[in-house]
C-alpha cells in the first residue's frame, strides 16, 4: 500500500509509537519539496501534519497538499490546544484533528477511521462508487444493484481501480500491481482487459474508466475532490 | 515466482467457487475441444467443482475425435479459473456457468490430443523467444431458414454489403449476439452485414492467441445459440452458396516483443521491421502446408477456389486484396498497430490449432532470417500457370487432398501440431477425402445425366 505522508522531521514520538503499531507505511519530510520528490508512484495514501512546533509552515504545508485539480486526502492534523483559534476558517486544510499532547491509543484510532480505505487497519468489504458495488468479501461486483459477472483478473483489475479512485495509473504500474509475476503479453494485456471490462460495464457506464492519453488510465473521480 | 503462480491459480479458483456460492449457480459447463474443433462439453454440479479444481474431471476420451488411443483412454479435463464466466444466456434463477479446460494425462502431463495444449505449447515457444502473438479475427457467416440438407439453403434476405434494411431480422440476431458477447468478455471491434444474402461479419478486437481462440468457440456458439432461440440456423460453412462469396475469417496477426510492436520499424521506408519481414515470409513459405489446418474442410477449398474475397495465391501486398497476406497501413502515430492479416483462415477450423501453425510458420521465418518476396501487385485472381511461373507465385492448395498431400510432408506440422494429432487428423481427413471421392454429385448429375 502507499505510504502516508508526515509533515514533522522527525515526527512526535507519539505520532511514530502510534504508526507502528499499526503497522502502517509513512515516510516523514520538513517541506513541501521534500514530499513532491519522495511522492510515490500512486501517490500518499494521506498526510498528518505536526503543527505544534511551527504552526505556519504547517498551515502553509497543507495549502500546497490541497491545491490542483487532485487535492490530497485525508488530511489529519495534530495540533496544540493552544493554536486552536488559528484553525478557524481554516477547515479546508484539513479532514480531522487531534489535540498534543498524544495519546498514542486516540492516535492509533484516529488514524484506523481516517485511513481506513488505504487497506490498513479493518479492511473495507465494500469499495462502493458511483453506480458500482464491490465486496471484497464476496468477490462480488454490482452495477446499479444488478450483478456484474467478472472474470478473476477483470474483477482484480477494477477492484485497484475503485479503491483508487481519481488517480492516472500508468499501464506498467498496473501491469506490476495487479498482475504481478503472473502476466505475459505486457502492457497489451492491460488494454484488452480494460476493453473487456468497459463492454461489460456497458455504454452507459464504460466511460467509467477513462483512458489519459499516452499515459494510462483512470477511473472515475478522485473521491476526495469535490 | 513459482509459488506467486500457484498462489494466483489458487485465488482464481476461491473466486470461482466463491462467485458459484454467490450466485447461486446450479451447473458448471466444463468446456474444451476435439481436434476438429467441435465444442465439447461436460456438465457438473458446484458440489464437484472444488474437486474437480483440485484432481480435474476423469473421462474416457475415446469417444471424442482425435482422443482416442491405443492404450489408456481415460484423460482429465482441468478447469482453467482464468476462463470462468457466467453464461449469460442461462435462466437468471438458475444460473449455470462455463469453464475451458485443459486435457492432461492421469499423471498430469498435458494430453497430447488436446487443441488447447497444443496451442499454449506453440504459445510458450514463441514467449521464450521473447514474442507473444495477438490475433484479431474477422468471423463471417451465414444465417439460414434451416439447416435442412436436403435441399439449397434459403437466405434470411436479399441485402448485401453494410445494407441498412429496416425489418432485418438478421440485423436483429446479430445486435443480440454483439451483447452476448460484451456479457461474454469478448468485446467486438466492428460487426455489419456482409456482401451476400444473409451474410454477417463480426470483428473482435484484439488479444493474445489463446483468450482469441477461446473466444471464437463462444462467439460460434453465441451466434448459433441465438440464431437457434429465433427459430433460424446460424453456419461457419465456408462456402454454403453456389455463386456469392463465401465466409472467411481473415485474422490479423501482430507480434510484441514486452511492450513493443515488433513489427514496427520507425526507420524503415515501409514501416515494417526486418522480424516482420521474416514473419510474413514463414508465413508465405509455409502457406501450402498449413492449409489443411487453417482450411480443413473439402468446402473450404470451394472458397478458396472461387475467388472473391478469398486468396487463391501465395503471395503478399499492401494493398491489394487479392493477396494472401496483406500488410494493412498502420495509422498515422499508431505503431502499435502495425500488423499482417492472414486472408486464407474460415470460421470452420479448429482456432486453437489455426493459430499454432501461424504462429509456428511466422517464427520459422522470424528463426530461419527468410527474407520477404516480392509485393504482388497484379490483380491475382485469375493467372495462367505462365503468368503464376513469372511472377513466382504458387497456388494455395486446390483441394483439400493437396493440402493434405502438403501436410504430410511438412515437418513444421508434424513439429506445431505434435506427432499425436498430426497422425490423428491426416488419417480422419484422408478418409474423409475418400469418402467423398465416391460421391455422385448434383453437379455430375446436371452435367452428364442429359448427355449420356
Amino acid at each position: 500500500m502507499e505510504p502516508l505522508l508526515v509533515f514533522g522531521n522527525p515526527p512526535p514520538p507519539e505520532l511514530t509509537q502510534a504508526l507502528d503499531m499499526g503497522s502502517w507505511a509513512w515516510k516523514p519530510v520538513s517541506n513541501y519539496e521534500q514530499a513532491l520528490t519522495a511522492e510515490p508512484e500512486e501517490g500518499w495514501a494521506g498526510a498528518i501534519i505536526a503543527a505544534d512546533t511551527d504552526l505556519p509552515a504547517a498551515l502553509s504545508f497543507c495549502r500546497n497538499l490541497r491545491q490542483g485539480d487532485n487535492p490530497l486526502k485525508p488530511v489529519l492534523f495534530l495540533a496544540a490546544a493552544t493554536q486552536l483559534t488559528s484553525l478557524d476558517w481554516r477547515d479546508d486544510l484539513f479532514d480531522d484533528f487531534v489535540l498534543t499532547p498524544l495519546r498514542p491509543e486516540e492516535l492509533q484510532a484516529r488514524l484506523q477511521h481516517l485511513f481506513w480505505r488505504t487497506g490498513r487497519g479493518t479492511r473495507p468489504e465494500l469499495i462502493e462508487y458511483g453506480p458500482l458495488t464491490l465486496n471484497t468479501e464476496t468477490y462480488q461486483a454490482a452495477l446499479d444493484g444488478r450483478p456484474l459477472d467478472l472474470t478473476y483478473m477483470e474483477y482484480e483489475l477494477l477492484k485497484f481501480l475503485t479503491s483508487r479512485p481519481g488517480k492516472v495509473f500508468t499501464r506498467e504500474t498496473l501491469l506490476s500491481q495487479v498482475w504481478g509475476y503472473d502476466y505475459f503479453g505486457g502492457a497489451r494485456t492491460v488494454d484488452v482487459h480494460v476493453r473487456r471490462l468497459r463492454a461489460k460495464l456497458s455504454e452507459e457506464h464504460a466511460n467509467l474508466i477513462q483512458t489519459v492519453r499516452s499515459v494510462g488510465y483512470r477511473f472515475g473521480q478522485s473521491r476526495w475532490g469535490l | 515466482m513459482e509459488i506467486e503462480k500457484t498462489d494466483r491459480r489458487s485465488q482464481q479458483q476461491d473466486y470461482v467457487l466463491r462467485t458459484v456460492e454467490e450466485r447461486g449457480v446450479r451447473l458448471i459447463r466444463l468446456w474444451f475441444t476435439d481436434v476438429l474443433g467441435q465444442h465439447k462439453s461436460v456438465a457438473i454440479s458446484p458440489a464437484e467443482l472444488e474437486a474437480v479444481f483440485d484432481e480435474g474431471l476423469q473421462f474416457d476420451g475415446s469417444a471424442i475425435d482425435g482422443f482416442s488411443r491405443i492404450q489408456e483412454s481415460d484423460v482429465l479435463a482441468r478447469p482453467d479459473a482464468s476462463t470462468f464466466e457466467l453464461l449469460p444466456w442461462s435462466n437468471e434463477s438458475e444460473p449455470s456457468g462455463t469453464v475451458f479446460c485443459d486435457i492432461t494425462n492421469l499423471d498430469g502431463t498435458p494430453f497430447a490430443g488436446d487443441p488447447r495444449q497444443v496451442l499454449r505449447r506453440n504459445v510458450e515457444k514463441a514467449r521464450a523467444a521473447g514474442f507473444e502473438m495477438f490475433c484479431a479475427p474477422e468471423v463471417e457467416f451465414f444465417y439460414f431458414a434451416n439447416n435442412d440438407p436436403s435441399s439449397p439453403p434459403q437466405p434470411l434476405d436479399q441485402a448485401s454489403y453494410f445494407d441498412l434494411t429496416t425489418a432485418d431480422v438478421s440485423s436483429d440476431l446479430r445486435k443480440r449476439t454483439l451483447h452476448m458477447l460484451e456479457a461474454l468478455s469478448i468485446p467486438v471491434e466492428y460487426s455489419f452485414h456482409e456482401d451476400s444474402p444473409s451474410q454477417h461479419e463480426i470483428d473482435l478486437q484484439y488479444t493474445d492467441a489463446m483468450t482469441m481462440a477461446d473466444s471464437i468457440m463462444t462467439l460460434r456458439l453465441a451466434v448459433k445459440k441465438i440464431a437457434m432461440e429465433s427459430g433460424v440456423y446460424a453456419t461457419f460453412m465456408p462456402k454454403p452458396l453456389n455463386g456469392v462469396q463465401g465466409s472467411g475469417m481473415h485474422t490479423h496477426l501482430s507480434l510484441f516483443q514486452n511492450d513493443v510492436n515488433a513489427f514496427h520499424d520507425p526507420d524503415a521506408a515501409d514501416g515494417l521491421s526486418p522480424t516482420a519481414h521474416s514473419f510474413i515470409a514463414g508465413l508465405l513459405h509455409h502457406a501450402r502446408e498449413i492449409s489443411a489446418v487453417t482450411n480443413q474442410l473439402i468446402n473450404s477449398y470451394k472458397r478458396i477456389n472461387e475467388g472473391h474475397e478469398a486468396p487463391r495465391y501465395v503471395s503478399w501486398a499492401r494493398n491489394n486484396r487479392s493477396a494472401l497476406i496483406r500488410v494493412p497501413i498502420a495509422k498515422l502515430g499508431k505503431p502499435d498497430s502495425t500488423r499482417v492479416e492472414y486472408r486464407a483462415l474460415d470460421p470452420a477450423c479448429n482456432p486453437y490449432l489455426a493459430f499454432s501453425v501461424l504462429l509456428a510458420a511466422g517464427l520459422r521465418g522470424i528463426e530461419q532470417n527468410l527474407s520477404l518476396p516480392e509485393e504482388a501487385t497484379a490483380n491475382l485472381y485469375n493467372l495462367t500457370r505462365n503468368e503464376q511461373r513469372d511472377l513466382g507465385v504458387n497456388r494455395l492448395p486446390a483441394s483439400l487432398h493437396e493440402a493434405l498431400d502438403e501436410m504430410e510432408d511438412s515437418t513444421l506440422m508434424r513439429e506445431s501440431l505434435g506427432d499425436h494429432i498430426f497422425e490423428w487428423f491426416l488419417r480422419n481427413k484422408r478418409a474423409e477425402w475418400d469418402h467423398y471421392q465416391q460421391q455422385v454429385t448434383p453437379f455430375e448429375l446436371e452435367r452428364y445425366l442429359p448427355s449420356w
